[in-house]
């Protein structure tokens, strides 16, 4: 990308300014997320840098908030680590329980949000749907409404769903979903189904409608349309939907502070009580992890989708 | 009952209506009977109602009022997808996740066929048009006539008695165009299926169809053989939309049963054989097709009136040339002649005598 001959000594001196604003934006983006990393690895009780680490002195470096992950909250951690041990730590460890949480809370409330969003804008993006921008506008909601007040609102409805009969003057108890897996799935949904409606309207704009008239007219029926001919070339949106709905149950934490009872602490809920109790670097060994675990998520479908395009006859771009 | 519906009313438009907002009619009372193995041509321009009454034989489109009829059965009432009406859309709408081998079994799967008997079926429409070899390729890797030649053969792979195809050719250049319009129309004699073509091109209307029904705001204006619909448009829009027309406008002065005497806006006295005209006194157009004019006195035919005409410009087009004159205070006036060994040049500014056979001037309705 470099300048034309023609360019002016002003065009050359802005260029070196925007490449420095660039510079600076990704470092600011980036910085953060990096430093977590060498920290995490800290033989000390420190969210510093010290001086040992700083010399690559092999005792300044260590394991030991990887390995307190395994063991914090076990019945016994200091057990030789025996078949037992592993039981224990699998049935006890406070972060593994946590990431179990996270990943069943994350891949139920994904699918649900997957299923309800693509079927929310495969309706919304047909022409004789009444009301479409209304309810485009209410389904997108939670995406822009504070996380808060959703959350706050989602408390009270969740803790008892039949108050709403209050309005008639019947007062009954009945379905309380606070404190069940049941409502943090459907909590998590709600948040994630914006972001399926957003991606799937997105590649529907591109969908040539003639394609689902075509395979009519060669004898295929609605649901057959459907599954061989709508679906395909609707899930790359489909799968970033996916995507963004998983990562925002993931990494969530207001809707769960309000409505998971004890049984449902997932990982960003654990980091937050890490965070007041007992501040120490295993959180930074725990945002390492994620890192990964987030950089691995993006690559795994980033190659999908560049499958998905090789095999029907596309160059990746 | 359903063999004597007869191969003369395969499908039939009886007293068919659609309206699209409920207030103003795109189909405007459509009757049209087409034969089985017809080639019939809906041609008109946008917005003339012959898109929507495809898409309404197609199932896409209910019609507001009226029947549709196929092989003697009532289809209002069928899905599309029941329908087994192929069809060819203008975007080709080849899925673009199969290869054209899984798009030409497609329609196959759907109906339950063995899989080497499908495979057999794929092969066989694939070499109908020439296009076995590329089987394993997707639709992108296709140039637009190739893409075109799979869509042919799709909606044709699963034998449908009908197809429909929806300005099938606009998108491709010139030279494409001209040869998979000889193709399809080889296709249509060999497999004699029933075709209903959509277009706006003329041209491809009169070189492909056995009849073409001519559309203009909701109505079929003529129906008729390519020939007739040329050499005898029934009124002004026909004369006017099909090949170039010359029309001199004028007021019937005498009428009997063969020859109309028009005068034209100059005051000049000709004949022309009347079409829609019914009384003297009426105005009209006479409309002249620009090949049937002679300004060579030797060649003018029998019973030819001549006009005074002054040459505008000519302009050379390879085969024929092309004069621009003016003829009775109309500047718009056109002659075609050919580029023979010997024609007579004409230049910018001369003054010439043309003349035609009064049968080949058409006295039509005023527009």
């Amino acid at each position: 990308m470099a300048l034309p001959t023609y360019a002016t000594t002003l065009e050359r001196a802005w260029r070196w300014i925007y490449l420095a604003i660039c510079t600076g934006v990704f470092v600011f983006l980036i910085a953060p997320i990096i430093v977590v990393i060498p920290l995490s690895f800290n033989a000390e009780k420190f969210f510093t840098f010290t001086r040992e680490m700083l010399s690559l002195d092999p005792d300044g470096w260590s394991l030991r908030w990887y390995d307190s992950l395994l063991t914090f909250g076990m019945a016994q951690p200091d057990a030789p680590r025996d078949a037992r041990w592993w039981a224990d730590m699998w049935a006890n460890a406070k972060w593994v329980n946590a990431a179990k949480n996270s990943l069943f809370i994350g891949v139920a409330s994904t699918a649900l949000a997957t299923v309800l969003g693509t079927l929310a804008a495969l309706g919304l993006a047909r022409p004789e749907m009444p009301f479409r921008r209304l309810i485009m506008a209410l389904l997108i909601s939670p995406m822009i409404v504070p996380i808060i007040i959703t959350a706050t609102g989602m408390f009270f409805f969740y803790s008892n769903p039949c108050g709403m009969f209050g309005l008639v003057g019947v007062s009954v108890t009945c379905g309380k979903l606070a404190g069940t897996y049941a409502g943090v799935i459907m909590a998590h949904a709600i948040l994630g189904i914006p972001f399926v409606i957003i991606t799937v309207t997105a590649t529907l704009i591109g969908f040539d409608q003639s394609l689902a008239r075509a395979a009519a007219s060669l004898g295929a029926g609605p649901r057959r349309t459907f599954f061989h001919i709508i679906m395909p070339l609707i899930l790359p949106g489909v799968v970033s939907g996916a995507l963004f709905a998983f990562v925002t149950s993931f990494d969530e934490v207001v809707a769960v502070l309000f409505i998971a009872g004890p049984d449902q602490q997932t990982i960003p809920r654990q980091m937050w009580s890490g965070i007041r109790d007992q501040i120490s670097p295993a959180i930074l060994a725990v945002a390492t992890l994620l890192v990964i675990f987030s950089i691995a998520l993006l690559a795994a479908v980033e190659l999908l989708r560049r499958r998905g395009e090789r095999l029907r006859g596309l160059t990746p771009s | 009952m359903i063999a004597s519906a007869g191969s003369r009313d395969y499908v039939v438009f009886d007293h068919v209506q659609k309206s699209y907002d409920g207030r103003s009619l795109v189909v405007k009372d459509l009757n049209l009977s087409i034969g089985q193995g017809e080639f019939l041509t809906m041609l008109g321009p946008s917005g003339s109602g012959k898109t929507t009454c495809l898409m309404m034989l197609a199932g896409f489109e209910t019609a507001t009022h009226g029947r549709i009829m196929l092989d003697g059965r009532d289809i209002n009432d069928v899905p599309p997808h029941k329908r087994g009406i192929g069809m060819v859309f203008q975007n080709y709408a080849l899925f673009p996740h199969m290869t054209v081998g899984e798009n030409l079994a497609f329609p196959l799967e759907v109906r339950g066929l063995p899989r080497a008997d499908r495979d057999a079926r794929v092969m066989r429409a694939l070499d109908m048009v020439q296009m076995a070899r590329f089987r394993d390729r997707r639709p992108a890797q296709l140039s637009g006539g190739q893409q075109q030649r799979i869509a042919l053969a799709r909606a044709l792979v699963f034998d449908p008695k009908l197809v429909l195809m929806d300005e099938p050719l606009g998108a491709l250049d010139k030279q494409l165009r001209e040869h998979m319009q000889f193709e399809i129309k080889d296709l249509h004699r060999r497999l004699g299926v029933t075709v209903v073509y959509v277009t706006h091109d003329q041209g491809e209307a009169l070189t492909m169809s056995d009849r073409i029904a001519v559309f203009n705001d909701g109505r079929i204006q003529q129906l008729a053989t390519p020939s007739q619909l040329y050499e005898a448009p029934e009124n002004s829009f026909v004369a006017g939309f099909i090949g170039e027309n010359n029309a001199l406008s004028g007021t019937v002065e005498r009428l009997d049963g063969q020859t109309a005497l028009v005068r034209l806006a100059n005051g000049e006295l000709i004949d022309a054989a009347p079409v829609n005209v019914g009384e003297v006194g009426q105005r009209t157009l006479v409309s002249i097709r620009p090949e049937r004019i002679e300004f060579k006195p030797d060649l003018m035919p029998e019973g030819a009136h001549t006009v005074e005409a002054e040459v505008i410009e000519v302009i050379y087009m390879g085969d024929i040339f092309r004069a621009r004159m003016k003829v009775a205070g109309s500047d718009d006036f056109v002659m075609k002649f050919r580029n023979t060994a010997g024609q007579v040049r004409l230049s910018p500014g001369q003054k010439i005598r043309v003349g035609w056979h009064p049968q080949d001037a058409r006295a039509l309705d005023p527009v």
